[in-house]
């Protein structure tokens, strides 16, 4: 059967309207069918996990850089991020839109990290006496813990700047704009955060984790996908680098620059 | 020179095995390693000991049937070379070498340092040709290929299928192997048409053995005796995906 059947396209032209919504139905069953097949073999596949791997560590890298961007904010005029903050709070479905989505993310991205793990351990029952690597990188051995570690981080800075439970007075910090809009003073509350000393570490250390994750995700993830190869290998190296360690610099420095007092 | 030897003695399949130590002694830096391991089995017959059993066939580095892990690196420390050329000048006067077997789910050991590699002929079993009858071979310039594309095929195809490879990754993956395999068919003329149906069945059979998963370090290109490039396996990526969706708008 051709797809265009499948789908039930051929029969859609001789439809009366009185059986457009069963021909719809047709077409949502079929497309379903569709779906189901191509991403059974993409999901239990080995490269499947990978694709779901690589995607998913996208969506995430594109998210960190982005939410690095509104961060840096705390270096303007607080009332710049305060006014982005209640911009995101105030999005409504839009802002639980992004919410599902990125959960799903991170759910596809463990998940993914789980299934690939186990059966390479499974791969390799009796390993060496003796190990050596000729040229793994040291990102690229340390995947799992760093991001697990970085797992254990997001679950805390959830509970700390998004929840709010960790410090509740934090729920009750309010700030008026320029304009008389009352709204949630995020630029206090991050402030205060940082300078609990111990806070700022385990932010500092997470964010130096989760930059050797991105270290080896960048170009890995490339090559997942299929689009590396050694023309580009040595370019996209350095991009993978250069990128880890501005993300880092960017993240590291709002704590730094709180505890320094150059933001208060 | 004299070395010490810690070697991987297992009497077969089913049983344990262990590192069993022994002393190479008054060995020529210009013997090859599988000739210094020569050298080891005649003393230990001669002492009505068994000897130590490894795979070897060409000795000339283009059979693939020798295999050994020497100090934690497939095919030991030289760099594109497979052990059977590699030489007893590469290592110092009084270095202990350990030497296993290639460590896999999919390669059992089938004694010592002897591996049973049948999952890699299971994979091209699964797509590894052409279905084209066969008869006199056809005049080959009607089908005239691209220089460069050529070479990419040549380059694939060089591989010997010693599966160093799996050893060599950290997660005892058969990627290279089967990247080598499907992208030196799938580059040549005659290989398209079956372009798809390839490497679906390729990397079935590969899931089916039990190896590993890669994880995009590049043990394997690094190990290879022949360096294929992982450049392959990110060509198997890319073709496995456009695979994948075309299945499904494809009759059958
Ligand atoms: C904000 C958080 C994260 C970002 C931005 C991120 C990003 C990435 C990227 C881009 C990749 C490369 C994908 C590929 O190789 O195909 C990757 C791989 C990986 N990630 Fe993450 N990740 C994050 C969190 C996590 C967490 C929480 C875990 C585990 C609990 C994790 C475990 C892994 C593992 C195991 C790999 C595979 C590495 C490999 O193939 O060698 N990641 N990540
Ligand atoms: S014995 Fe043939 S490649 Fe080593």
């Amino acid at each position: 059967m051709g797809f265009a059947e499948t789908v039930g396209l051929r029969n859609l032209g001789s439809l009366e309207s009185g059986k457009m919504y069963c021909g719809v139905a047709v077409i949502v069953f079929s497309l379903s069918n569709f779906m189901e097949k191509t991403t059974a073999r993409l999901f239990r596949s080995s490269l499947g996990k990978k694709y779901v791997m690589a995607v998913s560590g996208v969506i995430l890298l594109l998210f960190v850089i982005g939410h690095l961007i509104g961060n840096l904010q705390i270096f303007a005029h607080p009332d710049v991020i305060n006014a982005y903050a209640h911009f995101l709070q105030n999005l409504g479905p839009g802002l639980w839109a992004v919410r599902l989505i990125l959960l799903a993310t991170v759910v596809a991205h463990i998940w993914s990290a789980v299934e690939l793990t186990i059966e390479n351990r499974r791969a390799r029952p009796d390993s060496y006496e003796v190990k050596d690597t000729i040229q793994a990188s040291y990102a690229s051995r340390t995947m799992r813990i760093s991001g697990f570690i970085v797992l254990a981080f997001i679950l805390f800075h959830l509970a700390h700047f998004t929840l709010q439970v960790v410090n509740p007075e934090y729920q009750d910090l309010y700030t008026e704009l320029a304009d008389g809009t009352v709204v949630h003073d995020v630029h206090t509350m991050m402030v205060a955060g940082f300078q609990n000393v111990w806070i700022s570490l385990f932010y500092i250390v997470a964010i130096g984790l989760l930059s050797v994750h991105l270290r080896h995700g960048i170009a890995s993830m490339l090559q997942s996908l299929g689009w590396r190869n050694r023309k580009i290998a040595g370019p996209l190296e350095k991009v993978s680098i250069g990128l880890s360690i501005l993300y880092f610099a960017g993240n590291a420095a709002i704590p730094l620059a709180i505890m320094a007092g150059f933001v208060s | 020179m004299d070395l010490k030897l810690r070697v991987w003695r297992q009497k077969d399949r089913n049983s344990s095995g262990k590192l069993v130590e022994y002393d190479a002694r008054d060995i020529d830096p210009e013997m090859s390693f599988l000739e210094m391991l020569d050298v080891v089995n005649e003393r230990l017959i001669d002492s009505g000991d068994e000897p130590i059993a490894f795979d070897h066939d060409c000795r000339e580095g283009i059979c693939g049937a020798c295999s050994a892990t020497i100090n934690g690196i497939p095919h030991g420390p030289h760099r594109a070379t497979t052990v059977c050329q590699l030489h007893m000048r590469h290592f110092q006067d009084g270095d202990t070498l350990t030497i296993e077997p290639f460590r896999a789910r999919a390669f059992p050991v089938i004694r010592d340092l002897m591996v049973d590699r049948t999952a890699f002929d299971r994979i091209v079993e699964a797509g590894g040709y052409i279905s084209v009858g066969t008869g006199s071979a056809p005049e080959a310039n009607t089908l005239p290929i691209p220089k460069d594309q050529a070479e990419r095929a040549m380059d694939a195809a060089s591989c010997i299928g010693c599966g160093a490879c799996v050893a060599a990754c950290k997660n005892a993956s058969a990627m290279l192997f089967v990247a080598a395999k499907s992208s030196h068919l799938n580059t040549l003329p005659q290989g398209k048409p079956e372009k798809e149906r390839r490497v679906l069945s390729m990397v079935a059979a590969m899931d089916e053995a039990g190896f590993g998963n890669c994880t995009n370090q590049y043990e394997c290109s690094a190990v290879c005796p022949k360096s294929i490039s992982e450049d392959f396996i990110g060509q198997l990526n890319r073709e496995y995906f456009v695979a994948s969706i075309k299945q499904q708008f494809t009759t059958k």
